[in-house]
């Protein structure tokens, strides 16, 4: 922790002058080597939009080869910074981005983020190698390798990200990339399928995540990490603490494919093995492992994050292995294999969290180790799930299908692939000589801690159960597809080796799984022990945390489990066809993908139903939701605020006449509604428009007067030649249901206008600027006011009224005499 | 006088509601009609004053009504003129197209 280098403020300075002089001249060598990181994201995306161009030029070689330069120059460009990280040192770089909301793209490499990177970039270089076999050149490969550099920068930007809102681009960056690697072969509808569930389960978790993190800057003020983690004392105690911690949670829980959002991953098989053996065992489904891990120190002094992470895990633990024994499809027994194996990770660092939690300080160098035991199992799987995944694509690959029931004795065909299989699925069952044997007795003791702590006896037992189920999957792995009976005629070509180049990729991981187990320390000393002070900065004491590294054997209890879980595994496999019947006990219709389909489809009918419900396609429905809003808003708020009132007494006098063509008038408004010819609701609709004008002259009003009468002469004109082409109006059913609606909102909408009007008369707050306009001879020239508003003082009004006028005029002309050509239709139609 | 207009003026708009919740076309037209003269008549009642003054030619009284609303109501008439226009003759031409002046039954007319 001594030699944190960063740079924050420098950065857009140095920008600047790179810019303006076009030369790294000016920036200094220090900030250049700093700067790599950040290029380390940058390279692979870069490449990705390269990719078209160089497949262009380079037809003859695979283009895979000028591919897998990249991760392996990336690879041992991070390889160099070992030594600097084991000395517990730490870099970060930021290059500004939009600084005003406190977002920079800072990368931030520390122990943590070097072990996910280097997983990234070295399986990453294996499986292009592995690729390039795997996929023969009539693939569409520009696609292939854009969209997989594309997951690599993503996948690097998410472990090195210090800023959240960056972190989460990358994030959302990964389930992109996978999405479109998932569905690599779009032309099968499964692949489509299982692209969309991937998408829609992984995207969800993000958005959640994205929430999560929202909260946090809020509380916290930063959007960086470290800042919140440093910060974290002093908000622990706010009410959205706890709901940031279950949406970041469960953006980890659906990226890493926890319980029950595990179902996007066995799906996810449809995508060429070697998507599957990158994405889907070593990388993408870590990132929310890498999220748990990184959030440790933030939340982990909760107990309810202890109480999810692990509980979560070690049901996903359970169910993974326990369900990864029915299955017949080799990769499908491999993806819920890597689904309980992310649970087991998952719980260990639930534990671990305990090491921070205040209830359990004096074992919290006890509880850490539990971390340390994840971090160490992470690299195991990714060795020996890369290595298995890569085995089933050359079984699939030479034999033409990876379906169970139809392979068998293939060991003494394919010796080479055989051996890599078993030391990788004994490696995942636990047994030495290979890493996960040391894995699986580090998470022993992690449950037994947690056990012995006096939280759940039920901790362990489930831990051993599901080592158990582990076993038998193992096993059935390795000696169902390459032990017993050879079935030439239900393959589609004869078994035989695989070429070299397909079996170096494998060849390499299954060397590490030996390497490991007899090396643990190297691993553990240079990588695994910064990391863990990374998750753990409040404990200061490093070297408490190293001392227990080396103690990884003995007879203790956890070796006794281990027995046991062999013993009973071995039990189970010979007795498998006698209890196989309980999986009918979980039948297919059951399970959590039928669940998932529902939901979709439910969801898709009840919202087509909503729309239906509403979207009538009726104007007069979509009236009377518009009246429906004016009564319950307006009258609502005429209601709510209590604002009517009548207040006659400042009314002019009303002289008899007045009354009359009031009474005319009303009189005639009410009878349109009884109308029973066209022609006398044109008529009366006549009396109202000249009752209006009389009540112009009445008011002072000449010119309206003149216009009102002229108008409604030409508007009754215009009615009458309407009527001589319109056809006679049909007697609507005046006692129909819609029809009391109509009436009854009809009344709503005259009373409350009534009442508005009214309350509005009574509350003249100031008094007029009509007075202004008094002066219009000395302004305008002219006497009659009406006219020099019009014309002078507001004749912007007037110009524009004209321009209604010409347009109508227009209108009414084009849709008369313009009439659509035959030929015009079917055009339209196409 | 004031309240005598606005309790009209409510009765209108009542009328005109009703008219375009109706499925004739030809009503709904009508409706919009007396729709503007309740809200031409309403612009009026709302002015300052309906009788306390002369008309608003200078010269004919010591004190004039409010020339104001007037000058709006006037643009207002021939807005909705060019409006009622416009809108008669859509319905007489999609009549002609779809042969009839339901708007219920306009709506099952597949013209995409």
């Amino acid at each position: 922790m001594n030699g944190e280098s960063i740079h924050d403020n420098r950065t857009a300075h140095l920008l600047l002058q790179f810019i303006e002089n076009n030369s790294f001249i000016y920036i200094e060598m220090e900030d250049l080597i700093l700067l790599t990181i950040n290029l380390v994201i940058i390279i692979p995306l870069l490449a990705a939009a390269l990719v078209p161009f160089l497949h262009k030029k380079n037809s003859k070689i695979h283009i895979g080869w000028f591919i897998f330069l990249i991760p392996l120059t990336l690879f041992i460009l991070l390889l160099r910074y070992i030594p600097r990280i084991a000395n517990g040192e730490t870099l970060a770089y930021t290059v500004e981005w939009i600084p005003t909301y406190h977002i920079n793209f800072t990368a931030y490499l520390d122990g943590l983020s070097l072990i996910f990177a280097l997983l990234i970039t070295g399986i990453g270089a294996l499986v292009t190698i592995y690729s390039i076999y795997y996929l023969s050149s009539k693939e569409n490969l520009i696609h292939f390798y854009t969209y997989l550099l594309l997951f690599m920068g993503a996948m690097l930007g998410v472990v090195f990200s210090d800023n959240m809102m960056v972190l989460y681009v990358f994030w959302e960056l990964t389930s992109i990339s996978s999405f479109l690697l998932i569905a690599f072969w779009y032309h099968r509808k499964q692949s489509r399928d299982g692209a969309q569930k991937s998408l829609l389960i992984t995207v969800t978790g993000g958005i959640a995540m994205l929430v999560g993190f929202i909260m946090l800057y809020y509380m916290s003020g930063t959007m960086s990490v470290r800042g919140v983690i440093s910060a974290v004392l002093s908000f622990q105690e706010n009410p959205l603490f706890i709901p940031a911690m279950c949406l970041i949670l469960l953006g980890a829980f659906t990226k890493s494919a926890q319980f029950p959002f595990h179902i996007w991953l066995p799906t996810a098989m449809e995508a060429p093995t070697p998507v599957s053996a990158y994405l889907h065992s070593a990388t993408m489904v870590k990132a929310g492992i890498y999220l748990v891990a990184r959030f440790t120190p933030v939340f982990g002094g909760e107990d309810t994050w202890f109480w999810l992470v692990t509980s979560v895990g070690l049901i996903t633990l359970f169910w993974g292995s326990f369900t990864a024994v029915r299955q017949t499809d080799l990769k499908a027994l491999l993806a819920y294999s890597t689904v309980s194996q992310l649970g087991m990770i998952m719980s260990m660092f639930g534990i671990s969290s305990l090491a921070l939690n205040s209830g359990f300080r004096a074992e919290s160098v006890l509880f850490s180790q539990a971390a340390f035991a994840a971090l160490f199992h992470l690299v195991n799987h990714s060795t020996f799930k890369g290595a298995l995944f890569m085995v089933v694509g050359i079984v699939d690959h030479e034999l033409g299908t990876r379906d169970i029931r139809r392979l068998g004795g293939l060991a003494t065909l394919m010796p080479i692939t055989f051996t890599i299989a078993i030391v990788g699925a004994f490696s995942m069952a636990g047994l030495p000589p290979f890493n996960g044997f040391l894995s699986k007795e580090m998470f022993f003791t992690a449950v037994l801690n947690a056990g012995n702590a006096g939280l759940s006896s039920a901790i362990p037992v489930v831990a051993w159960v599901a080592s158990i189920f582990t076993f038998v999957y193992s096993m059935i792995f390795v000696f169902k597809t390459f032990l017993g009976t050879y079935k030439e005629e239900k393959l589609e070509h004869p078994a035989h080796e695989a070429p070299y180049g397909m079996l170096f990729s494998p060849i390499v991981l299954g060397s590490l799984v030996v390497l490991i187990f007899i090396f643990p320390n190297g691993l553990g000393e240079n990588l695994l022990s910064p990391a863990l002070a990374g998750i753990f900065p409040s404990l200061a004491a490093g070297e408490n945390l190293g001392v227990h590294i080396a103690l990884w054997h003995g007879f203790n209890t956890e070796l006794m489990m281990t027995i046991g879980v062999v013993l009973g595994g071995i039990l189970l496999y010979m007795t498998i066809r006698y209890w196989k019947n309980i999986y009918r006990l979980f039948p297919e219709h059951w399970s959590f993908n039928t669940l998932y389909g529902n939901i979709l489809e439910q969801l898709e009918v009840v919202s087509r139903k909503i729309t239906d419900f509403y979207m009538t396609g009726y104007l007069r429905d979509y009236m009377v939701y518009i009246y429906l809003f004016f009564i319950l808003a307006v009258g609502g708020m005429v209601v709510f605020t209590q604002s009517y009132e009548l207040e006659i007494a400042e009314n002019a006098p009303i002289s008899e006449f007045e009354w009359v063509v009031a009474i005319v008038m009303i009189i005639a408004a009410l009878s349109i509604l009884f109308a029973k010819s066209r022609l006398s609701a044109i008529l009366l609709n006549s009396v109202l428009g000249y009752g209006v004008a009389i009540f112009f002259v009445l008011f002072r009003a000449p010119d309206l007067a003149l216009t009102q009468t002229v108008v409604e002469t030409v508007t009754t004109v215009l009615f009458l030649v309407a009527y001589y082409f319109l056809p006679e109006w049909k007697k609507e059913d005046t006692r129909s249901r819609s029809d009391k609606v109509n009436l009854a909102v009809s009344i709503g909408v005259g009373v409350i206008f009534t009442i508005i009007a009214l309350a509005v008369q009574n509350g003249k707050l100031f008094s007029s600027i009509s007075s202004y306009f008094e002066n219009s001879y000395e302004l305008a020239g002219g006497k009659n006011i009406v006219n020099t508003i019009l014309s002078d003082f507001r004749a912007f009004d007037t110009m524009l009224e004209v321009v209604v006028l010409l347009i109508a005029g227009i209108g009414v002309y084009t849709l008369i005499k313009v009439k659509a050509r035959k030929g015009d239709t079917t055009l339209e139609d196409e | 006088m004031e309240t005598l207009l606005t309790i009209l003026t409510g009765i209108l708009v009542a009328v005109a509601t009703y008219l375009i919740l109706s499925r004739n076309v030809q009503k709904v037209v009508l409706g919009t009609a007396i729709l503007s003269h309740a809200a031409h008549l309403l612009i009026m009642t709302m002015g300052k004053g309906l009788k306390s003054g002369s008309v608003p030619i200078l010269g004919e009284g010591p004190a004039y009504v409010d020339p104001l609303p007037q000058a709006l109501i006037l643009t207002s008439i021939v807005i909705s003129f060019a409006v009622t226009a416009l809108l008669l003759v859509i319905a007489y031409r999609t009549f002609q197209e779809t042969g009839t002046d339901n708007l219920y039954e306009w709506r099952d007319i597949n013209d995409e």
